[in-house]
């Protein structure tokens, strides 16, 4: 074995669990399938190996070594566009699209995930030379559990309140309140409409959300979100099943309509709170002078 | 968000001068047969019945 081998081999260990881990806690947002656990798991041990290898580079001052960290770094870009590209892919297979903006999130993401891996492995080695193999396990956690807390995005529930509401009929026409959705030709599915259709309406606390809440990617994101976890009586040549998202434009509230396979009004309510604030779709007119003084 | 297309109107024969263009127009004679035609249309061409509430029903895919 070489000389650091074990500070080397503590530290993979350590940045791969991390990756490991990371890939567990986000089961929404993952196609979960074996071979993209492959793919990431993979991708995720070499992403550690590179930041356990930082210290010893440095400790034998082979620092032509460094331009390895850009090619690493390219080469996590290309996790981002093969993400990117695979989910674009099946999208056409989706019942409820993800839409671009979710899938740039999620690619993101992925991408992100391995510096974290990175970084905690190289944060790993650094104690282990400065203390011992205990320190750089206890460490090496401590850093990548920060990191991963500091990644945590709000859900819909942090920026807004979710209602269960009935839906409105006028004529042939649905919505929700004076907000109108859709126009049903059919009887057959108005009646189911007014059956089983349950409506939402996500009310957001402060204008920051609301112009969050009004951007068409987090919308259908929420949508697809909602549909994975409740069910969705839907399919292809059945269009007038399909769950929308209108906004009131009067105060911002977001009106969705959808036909739950599980109608359970506690656990929709709870499934919307849940769903993920895109990083994309973030807007924070308060942060601005102009824009706290306009919302007075 | 792609673009919506009318592919087809349906309404009844008292209602020929509403109705005109280059898509295909279907006329029923009850409602029962309108309703019928519709959601037929719908399903064979993948798309949605639409209902402007005179009288005319159309069929657009979106």
């Amino acid at each position: 074995m070489f000389e650091y081998s074990r500070m080397f081999l503590l530290s993979l260990l350590l940045g791969f669990t991390v990756r490991a881990f990371m890939l567990k806690i986000d089961y929404r947002q993952f196609p979960s399938y074996p071979h993209s656990y492959a793919i990431h798991l993979t991708l995720g041990a070499i992403a550690a190996a590179l930041g356990a290898l930082v210290i010893p580079v440095l400790l034998e001052k082979e620092f032509i070594a460094v331009t390895f960290i850009t090619i690493a770094a390219q080469q996590f870009r290309d996790i981002r566009s093969m993400e990117r590209e695979s989910l674009a892919r099946v999208e056409k297979t989706e019942l409820i699209p993800r839409g671009e903006a979710y899938i740039e999130g999620i690619a993101k993401l992925f991408e992100a995930r391995n510096y974290l891996a990175l970084i905690s492995s190289f944060a790993a080695s650094l104690f282990y030379y400065y203390f011992n193999w205990l320190a750089s396990i206890i460490g090496g956690s401590i850093v990548a559990y920060i990191l991963h807390w500091f990644m945590k995005g709000p859900t819909v529930g942090d920026i807004a309140e979710v209602q269960i509401v009935d839906i409105a009929f006028k004529g042939k026409s649905i919505g929700i309140d004076e907000v109108i959705m859709m126009n049903i030709g059919e009887e057959e599915a108005l009646e189911t409409w007014n059956k089983e259709g349950v409506g939402l309406k996500i009310i957001p606390k402060d204008e920051n959300a609301r112009a969050t809440l009004a951007n068409l990617g987090q919308r259908q994101a929420i949508l697809h979100d909602l549909a994975i976890l409740m069910g969705i009586k839907l399919d292809q040549g059945l269009q007038h099943f399909s769950p929308l998202a209108r906004l009131n434009i009067d105060n911002g509230t977001l009106n969705i309509i959808f036909i739950p396979q599980e109608p359970d009004e506690i656990f929709i309510k709870k499934a919307v709170e849940r769903i993920p604030v895109l990083e994309s779709s973030q807007r924070k007119p308060l942060k601005d002078k102009i824009g706290r003084k306009a919302a007075d | 968000m792609g673009e919506s297309n009318i592919l087809a109107i349906i309404t009844t024969k008292n209602m020929r001068d509403k109705v005109g263009g280059g898509i295909p127009i279907f006329y029923a004679d009850t409602q029962e047969e309108m309703e019928e035609i519709s959601s037929l249309l719908a399903r064979i061409t993948l798309a949605m019945v639409h209902d402007l509430e005179n009288g005319i029903k159309i069929i657009v895919r979106h």
